[in-house]
């Protein structure tokens, strides 16, 4: 045995088990192969999990901090099944490696609310397997059989009633093979799993510990502003280099390709430094791009021939023949992530190794720009991921760790890139913007025969996943809509994919955001011109009591929908199925003679299989909630001569304390696979606004953000 | 060389006077829970009091707090009434934002100890958490203000 065995070497061998493993059509997703621990760590059955002599159990986690409670979530499951005392468990972040990649995506990366539904049969095998081996090595020593043996609360128990800690227990259990396929607990006996606890970043957040991206340092290292073009497709003319450098704390002026970074001693050095290069850019490619310009782009397109996403039966025979069709249009800006900290990396390129540290939701993604730009292997690159401010699926953009790392390589010593606030929103991937066009058609008992869909919207996977665009389809564009949760006989969906400058990008909930909005509303529409309630209406196009029937069913109970509305208020109601989860919103809202809306409650019931951890699942659904509104009253970006207007917090309003209304969260309990939370909390959250708003003045908003002098008119 | 009171210490700086105070304490003096996001007082993350009272630390230039005490989230104890509440009502997500909502808080309720819902939405109206942890900040602050009055502070 090698005893000598370096961490970095573990994670090598135990991460090749892991992948060959992950392979489609293997089932088992767990390291069986015996793993050495190093000297001073007694037992590490797993590159996720160390037991250490003194009792100590330390969980490393391979998914980013956002604040989404995974890095509670995850231990709670690994600890449940180990039998382990909560109390001894810690958290710890782990560099990027193989162990931490997601056996569904083969990357490692935290999006898509895929941190546990990717790795719930993993993380149980992990805690299980952990657990047979310490009451094996327990029972080894009593000499009787593993059976006789229980473990609770961090020790295998006798059953005269003595026992043995995990830290006792550790060293020797450290030299037993992993079994390869544990027994995992029944959902009855979990301990841990589906209770409350602390987060455990919370008390370090709470008392100004945490040390995200943007606030960390290291000897040596820069700072660095990057000035970008303005415009899309802009180069710089000329700058004044001598002005930037007479900046006290001014270290370097480096141009790289079509932009140019100040370094500095200090932040504001760099910034100041950089806004004394007084950058003379060129016009730029698309120099009569704005707000009109693009919505007219959109509106063309939607007339353009379409590439067919899905289609099943014969919409136009049953449109034909429908005793009522209805026809209309949808309308959604591109919006921005405005998460809190502004994007940021710092890079130390070194003969040997390049060092990252970065708030990153793509630390695949990052060891490989870096390597890349470095010429060093993938394993000679070092990715640490920090805690990031925020991040709704931003994050993984490689352009800070491209800057980084070239200018560390330029300088020859750590580089901090910090964007500003305004280079966030200038260089932000925004949500798509989409236009639609929806025609469907009743049958003369108000069922819907046929729905016929065309979504005009740019592509994020062709920038990001080409390989899965095929055909002009880009399945996220037209997500929510192909796999609403109806069942419709007639069923088209078209796209047309709209090209232009503006780069997008991931956004919390993806396609589902933007299509959830549209399909929920015309339902809505739907609904009320068959006569038929809202609820029941949609409940009548589910299959009965599938999980979408039975969340709306929930939700209606909960929401006490039917029951008499308080005195000039109204309710609506949406419901989506993303990331295999299931949810739905009510909103009670109310309108007073001048247009002023208020929204007083809102209601939200989600089905997200076995609920690891309910508190972070109810903050995450307030938090659905409040984003969901903010996007719904307030977020548009803007645009102007070939670049992005919108500049800043002080014309990008986002929803505050005072238009926070009451939010009611109902879980469904059930035993199954979890499904995701972040992103399934958030589609249904507008519509179900929308709707409520319709009830109230019978009219129908049909654009994001909402324009409340529509309703005067009304 | 400039002396700045910070959290009851005089620190040493040795900064342009005209340097928000904000870039002072983060990279002159290290504190970084004092957070950068908007740069033009819109967001509140980088909120410290000064003598008390909540300002926007990236408006204010270290020439203009010569001789004024500065208290940033280090300053308040651990077991601060603000403090302890955000923890029981498990407030922050990703918790950029939330140093600086805690200190406006404090400055807060050391004017309202006893706020109505209606003055905690007034007085928390201009702060930005994009994560949308508004219901349990407005659960927090009104938890802090029963532990302040029953402590008797």
């Amino acid at each position: 045995m090698n005893t000598q065995m370096t961490r970095r070497d573990f994670l090598k061998k135990s991460s090749l088990v892991i992948a060959a493993a992950a392979l489609p059509g293997r089932v088992g997703l767990f390291n069986v192969s015996p793993v050495l621990a190093g000297v001073d760590i007694p037992f590490k059955p797993h590159a996720f999990l160390e037991i250490a002599a003194d009792d100590s159990i330390t969980v490393w986690v391979g998914q980013t901090n956002l604040g989404q409670g995974t890095h509670t979530g995850i231990p709670m499951i690994i600890a449940d099944e180990l039998d382990a005392a909560w109390e001894k468990v810690r958290v710890k972040m782990a560099l990027a490696a193989e162990p931490f990649k997601s056996p569904v995506w083969h990357e490692q990366a935290t999006g898509g609310s895929s941190s546990i539904r990717h790795r719930w049969d993993l993380l149980r095998k992990v805690g299980a397997a952990a657990r047979r081996m310490l009451v094996e090595t327990a029972a080894e020593q009593w000499q009787i059989p593993a059976e006789k043996c229980a473990s609770k609360d961090g020790k295998v128990i006798h059953p005269d009633g003595r026992g043995l800690t995990f830290g006792q227990l550790a060293e020797a259990a450290g030299k037993r093979p992993v079994p390869e396929h544990p027994s995992l607990k029944d959902p009855k006996d979990y301990r841990i799993i589906g209770t409350q606890r602390e987060r455990l970043d919370i008390p370090d957040k709470v008392m100004g510990k945490t040390v995200f991206g943007i606030d960390f340092t290291i000897p040596g290292m820069c700072v660095a502003s990057v000035a970008r073009p303005p415009h899309y497709g802009a180069s710089f003319r000329s700058y004044d280099e001598k002005a930037a450098m007479a900046v006290k704390g001014v270290i370097k002026v480096a141009p790289l390709d079509n932009r140019i970074a100040v370094c500095a001693e200090t932040t504001h050095a760099a910034m100041k430094g950089r806004n004394a290069l007084n950058i003379r850019w060129s016009k730029g490619s698309h120099p009569d791009l704005n707000d009109d310009a693009l919505d007219a782009l959109f509106k063309e397109h939607l007339e353009k021939p379409a590439s067919v996403a899905k289609t099943g039966g014969d919409v136009k025979k049953a449109l034909a023949e429908a005793a009522q069709t209805i026809e209309q249009s949808y309308k959604l800006p591109y919006i921005s992530h405005a998460q809190a900290e502004p994007i940021n990396c710092t890079a130390h390129v070194e003969k040997e190794r390049c060092r990252v540290w970065i708030p990153t939701q793509q630390q695949t993604a990052t060891q490989l720009t870096a390597s890349k730009l470095t010429g060093l292997p993938i394993e000679k690159v070092e990715v640490m991921t920090l805690p990031a401010g925020g991040g709704f699926g931003l994050r993984g953009e490689q352009d800070p760790v491209e800057d980084s790392v070239l200018l560390s390589k330029t300088l020859n010593r750590p580089v901090k890139v910090i964007w500003s606030r305004e280079d966030d929103f200038a260089n932000d991937r925004f949500r798509p913007a989409s236009q639609c066009k929806i025609r469907a058609g009743l049958d003369k008992n108000g069922r819907v025969i046929a729905w016929s869909h065309t979504v005009a919207a740019p592509s994020v996977m062709s920038r990001l996943m080409p390989q899965y665009v095929k055909d002009g389809i880009d399945p996220d564009a037209v997500s929510g809509i192909a796999d609403m949760p109806y069942s419709l006989p007639n069923l088209l969906v078209n796209y047309v994919m709209v090209n232009s400058p503006v780069t997008v990008g991931w956004w919390r909930s993806v396609g589902f955001s933007v299509n959830a909005f549209t399909v929920e509303s015309f339902m809505d529409e739907l609904a009320h011109a068959a006569g038929k309630d809202p609820v029941q209406f949609r409940l009548d196009h589910m299959e009965k009591d599938g999980r979408p029937y039975n969340i709306l069913s929930l939700l209606a109970e909960k929401a006490a929908w039917g029951t008499p509305v308080p005195k000039g208020r109204a309710r609506g109601v949406a419901v989506t199925s993303c990331f295999e989860s299931f949810a739905a919103h009510m909103a009670e809202v109310s309108v007073s003679e001048k247009g002023k809306i208020t929204v007083h409650k809102m209601v939200c019931a989600l089905d997200c299989g076995t609920a690891v951890y309910p508190d972070a699942i109810r903050a995450q659904s307030e938090a659905g909630v409040v984003m969901g509104l903010s996007v719904a009253f307030h977020e548009k970006v803007r645009f102007e001569n070939g670049g992005v207007k919108t500049a800043n917090f002080n014309d990008y309003p986002v929803l505050t304390m005072s238009d926070v209304p009451e939010i009611e969260v109902h879980i469904a309990k059930n035993t199954l696979k979890p499904g995701g939370v972040g992103e399934p909390v958030f589609p249904s959250v507008a519509p179900a606004v929308a709707n409520a708003l319709f009830k109230a003045t019978g009219v129908r908003l049909r654009e994001l953000p909402f324009k409340r002098e529509l309703l005067l008119k009304g | 060389m400039i002396v700045l009171n910070v959290n009851g210490i005089n620190r040493q700086v040795d900064e342009d006077p005209d340097t928000p105070l904000l870039w002072v304490l983060r990279d002159n003096l290290g504190i970084t829970s004092v957070k950068y996001t908007c740069g033009i007082a819109e967001c509140g993350m980088c909120t410290v009091l000064i003598d008390g009272e909540a300002q926007r630390s990236c408006v204010v230039n270290l020439k203009d707090v010569l001789g004024n005490k500065i208290t940033t989230i280090e300053g308040l104890p651990d077991n601060h009434p603000v403090k302890l509440a955000w923890i029981e009502k498990q407030v922050p997500q990703c918790g950029y934002c939330q140093p600086g909502i805690m200190l406006q808080t404090v400055d807060f309720l050391s004017r309202k100890p006893n706020p109505t819902e209606e003055q905690i939405n007034g007085a928390m109206d201009n702060v930005i958490c994009r994560c949308g942890t508004h219901p349990r900040i407005k659960k927090a602050i009104q938890m802090a203000a029963e532990m302040t009055a029953r402590q008797g502070r």
